[in-house]
């Protein structure tokens, strides 16, 4: 996520104020949605596969945020605002590594290696492939925009 | 009641990352993520403490759910690491790539196990 740079063109400054209000509003909502889904949501034996869908979905939705952002113009005003809020702040909070990461151990010490192996990988090469995948969508949606106008 | 406090706990977890992200992003000008490096490693040690205190019963659940779940939840993230990571790949620097997901990987992953063993020797 980029900076928000001090005007004076200086060395970069802390994010403005607003700006963290942003993530932290969008944050809460994620963090919120994904308490909720794991609540909802029984491990299936010791795996968490609400944590699995939540990085998942989440690794999509960012890519296609991104990407759309990134074809409707420059990273300012309203695009930014919803960049921090949205993708920072929500997509941000909604997913987590630090479970991934736990799970992981506790998964090897539980369970065995290999179902451990298998969550860690699976979660990252599902995760890439839906970013991917929403990069793809996003980009393809701005393509077919841009053709009718 | 410990829902919301989780949730507000994601968010100030959120806010953190993004003012960690951008100090990182002004003062380390490379051309790879290390802020999104450095806060998921962070993070998993962190959880990883926490989660051995709170075996330990040094921690309460409660506060386990508030600082492991909410704070330290909001503070790591995975989409963010997983679009970097394409990027890095459509870049064609599949080495940096290779680094930030499968190294990451393996990097939060033992973070974790050493904030886990750290919880539960500190609980004795």
């Amino acid at each position: 996520m980029r900076a928000t740079r001090a005007a004076s063109g200086g060395p970069p400054a802390l994010p403005a104020w607003r700006s963290v209000v942003l993530v932290l509003v969008g944050g809460t909502v994620g963090t919120a949605l994904r308490e909720a889904i794991t609540l909802v949501v029984p491990r299936v034996g010791d795996v968490p596969v609400a944590t699995v869908g939540i990085n998942i979905v989440g690794a999509f939705l960012l890519g296609v945020l991104l990407e759309r952002l990134t074809h409707s113009g420059p990273d300012v005003g309203a695009r930014q605002d919803l960049r921090l809020l949205v993708g920072v702040g929500a997509l941000g909070g909604f997913t987590t590594y630090s479970a991934l990461a736990l799970d992981t151990v506790l998964l090897g010490s539980r369970d065995s290696a290999a179902v451990a192996l298998l969550y860690a990988l699976g979660t990252l090469l599902a995760g890439a492939v839906a970013s991917w995948a929403g990069i793809a969508v996003a980009a393809r949606t701005a393509r077919r925009e841009a053709g009718r106008t | 009641m410990i829902l919301v406090l989780a949730a507000l706990a994601g968010g100030f977890g959120a806010a953190a990352r993004f003012v960690l992200d951008s100090l990182l992003r002004a003062r380390i000008p490379v051309r790879y993520p290390v802020g999104t490096a450095v806060i998921n490693a962070s993070g998993s040690l962190l959880l990883g403490l926490v989660t051995g205190l709170a075996a330990a019963s040094l921690l309460s659940p409660e506060l386990q759910v508030v600082l492991g779940t909410g704070l330290l939840g909001g503070y790591t993230t995975f989409s963010t690491a997983s679009v970097e990571t394409v990027r890095l790949v459509r870049e064609g620097r599949a080495g940096a790539a290779l680094a930030h997901s499968v190294g990451m990987l393996v990097t939060c992953t033992a973070f974790a196990a050493l904030g886990l063993a750290a919880g539960m020797t500190l609980a004795g």
